[in-house]
Parts: C-alpha cells; structure tokens; sequence
C-alpha cells in the first residue's frame, strides 16, 4: 500500500525562450552617474556584437513562477528520504546557509590584502586542523573543488613525493568496486590502472594483492569501507604491503560519515585522502555541485600540497607561495570557500562527540534497514554493513523506479558494477525510525507486486518514464526555434 | 532499533573493526555549538575582513550587483537539496533549468553545444586543451601570456602529466593584445589548441578572428577563454573559436573569497563527443510530453572508468542555476545595458589614468602608478575604505608600477574620483 504521497496537480511550464516576450525584462540599473561611452568609438564597430539571438525576455514574476514551477518538479532530501549509496543524502543544516552569506564572507575578493581577509585565513585554519584531527592526519589542503578534483590533486602529490626519491612510477592500483572517478583521476595524473579483483566477501584479498605489488606500483586507491558498505578489514595489511615495497596508499573518503569519530585513517598506515564536504559533512549537493574535497595527507606529503598554503606569522595570516615542492597549483585561488564556511558550521555544531554520534546513528540506520529487508531482499554479502547496505535484484532497475511512485527517491541502482542488479543503500543518520520504516515497507511491498506494475513504473508522476535511449540517439542539447 | 538489529549498544556496530583501526580517543574539537554561538562565530570572522569597502579588484573576480531573487530561487529547497538528476522522472526541475542554461551559454557564446557546468573558469582551461588534443592527436597547447596567470598555472599542473608541451605567447607591449609574431613562432604542426583570453588579463579586447585563422592555418583549434561575462553582453562572441572555455562569477555568483563559482565548457557541434562533464538532452516520457534526461554517459567516468574524457563527476550545478536565473532577469536588453555602464565606467576612469596598452577596454585596465608605487597609492585608498587595484608584478614582473584596476555598474562616481586623485590624476 502507498501510504507516504497521493496526487496533487502540478503546475505546467514552458521554457524561457517560449514564454519570451519583447521588451519585457526583470532587471533594474541604476541611472549612469557618469558620461555614456559609445561602443563602437570605445571597442571598435567589428568587436560589437547585435542583440543576443533569442536570450529571454522575461518580467521578475515570470522568473519567480518560473523557477518555482520547475523546482516542484524536483525531490529533495527536504522532502523525505533520499537513499542513493555512496551520495550521503543527508539533511542540509540551515544554519550553515545563514552563516555562509555574512556579508564580511560572502563579499571579500580573493585578492584583497591579506590584512583585510584575516577572519577568513582564521575560518580555513580552523577547518584544517579540525580535518586532519577527524582524520589522523597532519596537513590538509582546501583547494579541490570536489571529490574527483581531490582524487587527481591527490595521485598528484603521490607522484610528487616518488618523482622526489628519483622515480614516480608507473602504476596505480584500483579494486574493481571503486567509484569510475578513481581510475580516471589516475589516468589523468598519467598512471596507468591497474584493477584487483575484490573476493568472495566483498573485500580486497590481501594475499592476491601482495603479487601484484612491485616496484612498479605508485599506488593503491582504496575506498572504505567500500562501495559495497564493507570495512576493508586487512586495511593495515594492504597498508603495509604497499609500504614495504616503498609504494602509498591513497583513501578515498567518500565514505568517511561511516568513519568520523570512531576510526582515523592516518593513524593505522593511509598516507593521505580526500574527504567530500558535500557528503560527511552535509554540505548542500544543489542537484549537482558545488562540492569541496580537500586532501589530507601525512607529513611527508607536506610539502608537495598545491600553492598556496596558509601561513602563520606574529603580524597575522598569510598566503604562502614559496613552495618549490608543490604540485603547483589546481585551480584559481583557495578553494570553494562559501563550501568550506558551511562545512566548518556543520562541525561546530556537532563538536567531537556530536561526530562520534553522527556516525553511530548512520551505522544504525544502515543496519536496521538491512535487518527489516533481508527476509525479502538477497543481500550480496554477508559481511557486517558500516553506513549503508547493498543488496542484489535483477529487477533493480525496475523497483528503483516503482520506489518513486510510494514516494522514495531511488537507491543508486546498478553499482559498483562489479554486482550484478546492485541495490545500494545509504539512508544516513538524519532519518528518523518512521521515515526509514516507510521505506522499508515500500520495498517490502514492491516486492510483493506483479512484473508489469514494476515494468510501468513510475506512474504517479508528472514526467512518466523518460527514454533516456532516444535522447543519446538523437540528441537535442539545446533549445531551438 | 538495537533489539531489531540485535545489538546492545551502538557501539556494538562496529566490534567488527580490528582493534588496530578502532580510536578510543576524543577528538580534539570542543562540544556542538549552538545555532546562536555558530552565527556569533561566522559574523566575528566576517567582521575581521573587509566590511563595506568601495572595490577596484577584477582580475578574474568581478564585483557585481546580485539581484534577490536570484537568492530566492536558489534556496528553494528542492534545487538546493537534491542530488545530480539521475533519476529524470524525479529531476525535471534541475534538468529542465540546466538545459535552459546550456542553451543561454550557446546564445551567449555563439558555440552549438555547452555542458552542464564545470569547477570554474580555471579548471576548464585544461579541460579544453586535453579535448582539443584528443581532437587533433597532437600534443602541443599554445597559451597566451594574457590568459589570467592562475589559469596558466592549472592548465601546467593538469598537463605536467599528459605529455603535453605548453608554449606561452608574448603579448604587444604597445596594444596589450596578443603578439601576432610571437604567436607565429609559437604555432607549428604539433599545435592541438591555441588559448587566447578576452577581454584578457589586462582587460583589453583581442582580435580573435585573425588568432583564429592563423590557428586554423596550422590545423590546430583556438581555445578562447573569458572571465568577465559580463562582456559577452557588449562583445562579438567568439564564433570563430572551436571550445570556449569561462566563468560565470560575473553573473550574481558573489566573489566568496573566490569561490563556489561555475566555469563552462562549449564547442561545435562536431566536437560533442569529446566534451567533458553532464550534458542534459531533450526527449519524451511514455505519454509523450516533453522531458529532459542526463545524456551522452558514455563519454563520463562512470560508464567509462580510466577511458573517460575527464574525471569531473560533481560539478557546480546550483551556482549555475544562479547564474540562469541571473541570465533570466536581465536578459535581451538588461544584459547588453550592464554591459554598456561597464564600460561607461571604466572608461570614466581609464581615461583619467596613464593607461599602459591602447588596445580596446571593456570594464578593466592596466594603469601606470608613475613616480608612486602600487602599494602607496592602494594604502591611501584604504583611508576612503576604497580597495585599490592588484599589482601586476606580482604576476608579470616587467609590469612594475602598474595595477589593474576594474570598474562595474556598482563603482562610485566619488569613489573612481577618489581613485583618479591617488593617482594624482
């Protein structure tokens, strides 16, 4: 039985460019204080261009209803649970929001004089060094943009410190369940991949790891837990397989909400990691970015990290440049700072033990899911689960799609690859014993329900099912009278 | 919850770790916070920057007024909280918004295709060379010296790697716009891309049809890189260009001590397949209405793995969303209008000043300081609570007393006449 959502009407909508009419606009200028200036005496006639073909001509209402129409057609972890594995949709605190648009933050230029950015360099410092603590780490850089950003910064800086003992390598390992960044950030930093087969429970085998370790290896990318919600529990062993043949281990962090507060990889042989704000640390997806991924690493990374780096000198804070180690740099100025700012409320309001907590609830909720499930649903291994729990269906595609008409976003359907019907599922820590209960039942029920209701699915919705195979057939990537 | 689960306490959840990975210390952060202490925290930091200060800084960062309501509909919590549209049936809103913006980047631009958004306008520099050399199957990457320096810096670090050799061009000492002949030195048969910027570093206008066929002549495709987007309100958009690479701060994403911002990525439409990043296509649902999905996976790290154009998975979807909105309110007319105060006030300004280049300006320019430095006439301005221009030395150590100074449709008349007077103009 639905019990969650019924029907109500939606409002229909066209684009902007069909709703556009001549002369209408929705923007206000000041009148020019100064002289005006022609632009062809000021450019030159042939850099001036004529009107922008077809750009919208819209008034302010219609902006506003338009854009408050399209966003009802979205489902947001506003609305309920959001359980994509490995995406950690948790609730976005809107305190981070305020907080985020103080004016002093919101309104500085990365080049004023560093006098003048001083609450800013204090806001980073903070950030870092509650990182490095959360991780065992003892250097952290804020600058990449999002987890893949620090995946690439980091091989980076593994290629850094090897090219800096006479040889970078030429290797980089990747077990199969990782996330498709990883190898392509390796490639990028111009390893080639190497894959390992993960075992019958789900883990990387550190027997089958330790032959294909020699002097060619730069690397293991290793996520964990991992994709399939599994602690890698020879996680020191794979360390020290990888160091004994001067090689490092890189972690990818997407999962460290599973981790903050109850393990730290620095202390047990990561060399470094990168961390998603956007997951662990409840920053706001927004349908698809802004992220942040800082990289942690341990000290002998240090001086690798991209330009610049925050200094501390007794007249103040400053940036630093002079770095002849560095990686150089990774992007334009320091970060995604409005990112950052959110992500250090988010921790502040928590506090160390509040992390610990956070953590544990996820653990819960994970787990009783997975309690609740596993009489209906083929769980795919029977290794405890950490945050989320993977479960294995032919129809996954199918139900994932039936979830959306008992009101559900999806779970991430179909990955890690190496699964076949892969059910992954994260509901994190800000859902309640109801919420996850209803959620439950929906699958339960599903699970009940005849092939061709599941094959129509979904059918409450606005949009029915999309043909995603005629839109790459053909594609229309663009709007055209 | 436990008893469903059958555990004792929550720690019990993970007495599977091996000791070795468990920690059993505290963590050195201070307990949770309450909501108040975390606004007093926040607004105590920001108090300690600049506060209501008169700004003369561009340089890849504009000042710009951002309307309300572009922070009206970004805080509609169903853009800002839900995940990458994977799930289309569920996502019309995000989807349909980003195929708007796609289609005003390809308006604006003059290219046939534009993707869903990249990091920023400096992470696409390098993004746009490595297409334009799996395009060309060449290596080399042409680069001139008055695309913003922090660009360069990025495009060298994602290249270090790649095989590429990257060449810098010099530029005109007289105009400020490329040096045709260094550029001609620069550009054999090995060269995939030539990257110009416009209105460049130095805030001048290039002339990017002849780069353009001085390029072409060598088979190698002109990457054309802007960070002013404002400009594209006034100026010719580089049609002439095969990728054009940007950012899109300009457009009510505020300056945030240099990010969130959004870059773009768009080419012709023959060079789709090797874009990078989310690309949303039109299509139909089973009842036949119009309907938008993601498209074109196969070009992207999840489908592809280590055979994927780039690595990019999350990019700046709710910034971009900022500056559609943004696009959406001035449109047609109010674009080309800020665009012309732009100017009108740099100009203002510009020819109160020694200018060091006589090419075209849009809404920046490179002053020359004279017999005082940079940094005297920026520490007079602070008095005014004016922040004065960026020293350019810092970046092109031939430029010595000489600062680039940007002017928008929020600087003051009082406050350029307080400029021109430090300048003893």
């Amino acid at each position: 039985m639905i019990s969650k959502v019924r029907q109500h009407p939606s409002q229909n909508e066209s684009l902007l460019f069909e709703t556009s009419s001549p002369g209408k606009s929705g923007y206000q200028l000041p009148d020019l204080d100064v002289p005006p200036v022609d632009p062809r005496d000021a450019l030159g006639a042939q850099n001036v261009r004529g009107g922008i073909n077809d750009f919208p001509e819209v008034s302010e209402v219609d902006v506003i209803r338009h854009f408050t129409r399209l966003s009802t057609w979205n489902y947001a972890i506003d609305l309920g649970l959001y359980p994509l594995g490995s995406c950690t949709m948790k609730y976005n605190p809107r305190v981070n929001e305020a907080v985020a648009r103080t004016e002093g933050l919101m309104w500085i230029h990365p080049y004023q004089p560093d006098a003048l950015s001083q609450g800013a360099f204090a806001i980073l410092a903070e950030l870092e060094r509650v990182l490095a603590e959360i991780t065992g780490m003892d250097a952290v850089t804020l600058q990449p943009a999002a987890g893949a950003h620090g995946e690439l910064t980091g091989i980076l800086l593994v290629r850094a410190a090897l090219e800096a003992q006479g040889n970078p390598r030429k290797k980089v390992i990747v077990p199969d369940s990782a996330h498709g960044t990883n190898p392509a950030s390796v490639r990028m930093a111009g390893y080639e991949v190497v894959n390992v087969a993960s075992n019958d429970r789900g883990m990387l085998d550190a027997e089958a790891l330790a032959r294909m370790v020699d002097e060619d290896v730069a690397a293991i990318m290793i996520t964990n837990p991992n994709t399939l919600g599994v602690f890698e529990e020879h996680i020191t062993e794979v360390a020290s397989i990888l160091h004994s043949k001067g090689a490092l281990v890189y972690m990818d962090g997407a999962n460290m909400n599973a981790l903050a507060g109850i393990s730290r990889p620095g202390d047990y042989g990561i060399d470094l990691m990168h961390l998603n704000l956007h997951k662990t640390f409840s920053t706001p997806h927004g349908g698809g970015g802004p992220g942040s991924g800082p990289v942690v690493v341990k000290k002998q990374l240090e001086p690798f990290l991209p330009l610049p780096r925050l200094e501390r000198a007794p007249s103040g804070w400053s940036w630093n440049y002079d770095r002849p180690q560095s990686i150089g740099r990774v992007r334009a100025f320091y970060g995604n700072f409005g990112v950052l700012v959110r992500a250090l409320a988010y921790i502040m309001a928590h506090g160390g033990p509040g992390l610990k907590r956070a953590t544990l609830d996820a653990l819960l909720n994970a787990n009783y899911l997975r309690k609740l499930l596993e009489p209906h649903y083929e769980i795919a291994y029977q290794a405890p689960s950490m945050h989320e729990c993977v479960f294995q269906h032919d129809s996954t595609g199918a139900i994932a799609k039936r979830l959306i008409d008992y009101g559900f976003h999806p779970y991430t359907v179909s990955f890690p690859l190496i699964l076949h019907g892969a059910m992954m599922i994260e509901p994190t820590e800000t859902e309640s014993k109801q919420e996850l209960d209803l959620f439950a039942d929906a699958l339960i029920s599903i699970a009940q329900e005849q092939p061709d209701v599941l094959s129509k699915a979904p059918s409450s919705t606005r949009t029915t099912k999309v043909d995603e195979v005629a839109a790459a057939r053909k594609p229309i990537l663009k709007w055209s009278r | 919850m436990l008893d469903t689960i059958g555990v004792a306490t929550p720690e019990d959840l993970y007495a599977h770790l091996p000791e070795e990975v468990r920690f059993h210390g505290a963590l050195r952060i201070p307990p949770g916070k309450s909501e108040y202490e975390i606004v007093d925290y926040f607004r105590a930091r920001g108090a300690e920057n600049a506060n209501h200060h008169a700004n003369f800084l561009g340089a890849g960062v504009y000042p710009h007024y951002r309307p309300v309501v572009v922070d009206t509909v970004v805080s509609r919590a169903e853009f800002l909280t839900s995940y990458t549209p994977y799930q289309a049936e569920i996502s019309q809103g995000t989807l349909t918004a980003i195929f708007e913006f796609q289609t005003m980047i390809c308006q604006l631009t003059g290219m046939d295709v534009a993707n869903a958004s990249m990091y920023d306008g400096s992470t696409a520099v390098p993004e746009a060379a490595m297409m334009a050399m799996r395009i060309t199957g060449r290596e080399g990457i042409a680069v001139a010296r008055t695309v913003h320096p922090e660009y360069r810096e990025v495009l060298g670090t994602y290249t270090r790697h790649q095989g590429v050799s990257v060449t810098e061009f010099e530029y005109d000492p007289e105009s400020g716009q490329v040096s045709i002949t260094s550029l001609e030195q620069a550009l054999d048969e090995t060269t995939a891309a030539v990257i110009i910027q416009s209105p460049n570093f130095f805030g001048i206008v290039e002339n990017v049809r002849e780069i353009a066929a001085m390029a072409h002549a060598k088979g190698a495709l002109l990457v054309f890189v802007f960070t002013e987007a404002v400009s594209l309100g006034l100026l010719e958009p580089p049609r002439d260009a095969d990728i054009v690479a940007g950012e899109l701060q300009s457009f009510a994403i505020a300056p945030s001590y240099g990010g969130p911002f959004a870059g773009i990525l768009a080419c012709k439409q023959q060079y789709v397949r090797q874009l990078p990043g989310r690309l949303v296509g039109e299509t139909k649902d089973t009842n036949g209405n119009r309907a938008f999905c993601l498209t074109l996976a196969t070009r992207e790290q999840h489908i592809r793995r280590e055979k994927a154009t780039s690595n990019i998975c999350t990019n700046q979807a709710l910034i971009a969303l900022m500056a559609t909105v943004y696009m959406a309110l001035y449109g047609k007319q109010g674009l080309r209008e800020l665009a012309e105060q732009n100017l009108a006030k740099a100009h203002y300004l510009g020819e109160r000043l020694w200018r060091r280049f006589r090419g075209p300006y849009f809404n920046e320019f490179v002053a020359a300081t004279g017999i005082q430095s940079p940094e005297e006439i920026n520490r007079r301005l602070l008095d005014f609570q004016i922040v004065g221009g960026l020293q350019l030395d810092r970046f092109y150590p031939e430029l010595g007393n000489s600062m680039l100074l940007c002017c928008t449709e929020m600087s003051r008349r009082a406050d350029m006449d307080a400029v021109a007077e430090a300048f003893g103009a």
